[in-house]
């Protein structure tokens, strides 16, 4: 079993925060993990993306060229990134933000999940995040949907514990949302 | 097993340091590498050790010369402009004996560069670095647990040849979070410093120094420097073989980029190619024997760096002229780092 995915949106989207939450998911369920976060002169609005990996044996390369999934929080991270996902591989895009005719591919499944809507009528547009990896969790079965909800607590500070119930129904309706319900 | 932690390549290597018994550390903050004194500032003062954040990396690595002379585990970080400043001192460390552990999360250059991930410093790393003459060993991880356990290592390193070692990494690895299992420090039989200078407390007097002006005195300090080198040659190589038993084509890779390589070798075995994976551990002392061994066996040779060419000399001259060494490099720079697909590519173009 391998799984890799690109977390990628702007500065802000919680892109990085939900690369740590599913990969401490996969560690907590035994698996190899590596979790690569684009290093460079980041700031909020500016881009973000984040690789992980995730493997029964060795992760090897942290850095992948061609991911198996992209999650798209933004338009220029759908622009930018769109070209590298593997041919039979997913899109996980967030419609709220990005215009899903512009992926102009016939070789990857398209999958669009109104994240900004779904998380703003849960109390906090701040939680698309949860909302994309719920999403991710229903198309690939690389983790399920306990585990991530349990992984808040490893990748949460204690002050923010308050706010794992929230998430875990935001990461609930992602994953109805890509079931198409 | 033991409960696996999930950090940072750099907060591993912080861990090992406190793992390794070091309670001193000097440093001074640079990208991409400042999560090492930001764990060691928040824990070295619960152990009653000491975090020192110094007005300038020279003065960081004059503090830890200081500090290794009274004979306690020291250590210092920084990223490849401050390594540069900590030349001077370094050259010191080496020339009086003075054991202590520099950790590199290098970037880009030369000049300010970048901080992208770079394997730029190699030249710098193995060859000495500084003034005068000497070798330094280096050690290059690929993984956040060998950053944690080459930390380790690095100070039992240092101890058992009283010279400065270096941790080489770059921000894949120092920035990258992976499974940790904080394993003990091995048992390792350490000389006594029966040289560090104790203050006023009475027995003979002991001096740390790197001046030698009796006639013939700084010659004989020289070769007895080069005698602990070949020593280290002889023991304490390290490297690392993946799929090299019938390679017909062998890559040699170390640090980050091994990590993307041994991916692109796992491809290329899967198309039916027989290739592998060298990876040197310890890059000073290079794992020439081995390496030879490999080499020869396979009879070409692929090197992939983060850089136009350095690691590249040193394997040329490990495997002698019978083996045909090609080389392939991407220098650093934001996009710069290449995917196991572009390098399966290369070896596709170098497989005979």
């Amino acid at each position: 079993m391998r799984h890799d995915v690109l977390i990628a949106g702007f500065g802000g989207q919680g892109v990085l925060l939900a690369g740590n939450v599913l990969s401490y998911a996969a560690l907590d369920d035994g698996k190899n993990v590596s979790y690569f976060p684009a290093y460079g002169v980041e700031k909020r609005g500016g881009t973000a993306n984040c690789t992980v990996v995730i493997a029964d044996g060795a992760v090897g390369s942290p850095v992948v060229g061609s991911p198996s999934v992209l999650v798209a929080l933004n338009q220029g991270s759908l622009d930018r990134l769109g070209s590298k996902i593997r041919s039979g591989g997913i899109c996980i895009i967030n419609s709220s933000l990005v215009d899903a005719t512009t992926l102009k591919r016939s070789d990857v499944k398209l999958v669009s999940v109104a994240m900004n809507e779904i998380a703003t009528e849960l109390g906090d547009p701040r939680m698309v995040n949860m909302v994309a990896l719920g999403a991710y969790a229903e198309l690939t079965g690389a983790v399920s949907l306990e585990a991530l909800a349990e992984a808040l607590k490893a990748a949460l500070p204690e002050r923010n514990h308050r706010f794992i119930p929230a998430n875990a129904k935001a990461m609930e309706s992602g994953a109805r949302s890509a079931r198409g319900e | 097993m033991s409960k696996r932690l999930f950090v940072k390549g750099n907060e591993a290597a912080a861990m090992g340091a406190i793992e390794a018994g070091c309670r001193y550390y000097f440093g001074y903050p640079i990208t991409p590498q400042s999560d090492i004194p930001e764990y060691l500032s928040r824990e070295l003062p619960k152990l009653d050790g000491e975090f020192i954040q110094a007005e300038s990396e020279v003065a960081a690595i004059n503090m830890l010369l200081g500090a290794s002379a009274c004979g306690v585990r020291a250590m210092t970080s920084s990223s490849s402009p401050g390594i540069s400043l900590k030349q001077e001192g370094i050259s010191y460390m080496a020339g009086a004996e003075l054991p202590g552990v520099i950790i590199n999360i290098s970037r880009s250059g030369p000049g300010l560069g970048g901080i992208d991930a770079s394997q730029s410093d190699y030249f710098q790393s193995v060859k000495g670095g500084g003034h005068g003459g000497y070798r330094i060993a280096v050690l290059a991880p690929n993984s956040v647990q060998e950053m944690y356990d080459l930390t380790m290592h690095a100070f039992d390193l240092a101890d058992q040849y009283r010279t400065p070692v270096m941790v080489l990494g770059d921000s894949v690895i120092g920035q990258m979070k992976e499974a940790l299992v904080p394993n003990p420090r091995p048992v390792r039989e350490l000389p006594a410093k029966e040289w560090a200078v104790r203050g006023k407390s009475g027995g003979e007097q002991r001096i740390v120094k790197s001046l030698f002006l009796g006639d013939g005195e700084l010659e004989a300090h020289n070769w007895r420097l080069h005698a602990k080198y070949r020593q280290m040659m002889e023991k304490e190589c390290l490297s690392e073989e993946f799929e090299t038993a019938d390679a017909t084509l062998l890559v040699t890779a170390y640090g980050s980029v091994a990590r993307i390589a041994h991916t692109a070798v796992a491809m290329a075995r899967e198309e039916g190619l027989k290739v592998g994976l060298f990876r040197p551990i310890t890059l000073c002392p290079f794992p020439e024997e081995a390496l030879k061994a490999a080499g020869q066996r396979a009879g070409r040779i692929l090197d992939i760096e983060l850089n136009t060419g350095q690691m590249v000399e040193d394997v040329r001259l490990a495997v002698g002229s019978g083996v045909e060494v090609s080389f392939y490099g991407r220098p650093p720079g934001a996009g710069s780092l290449p995917s196991p697909e572009e390098l399966l590519d290369q070896i596709r173009k170098h497989y005979a």
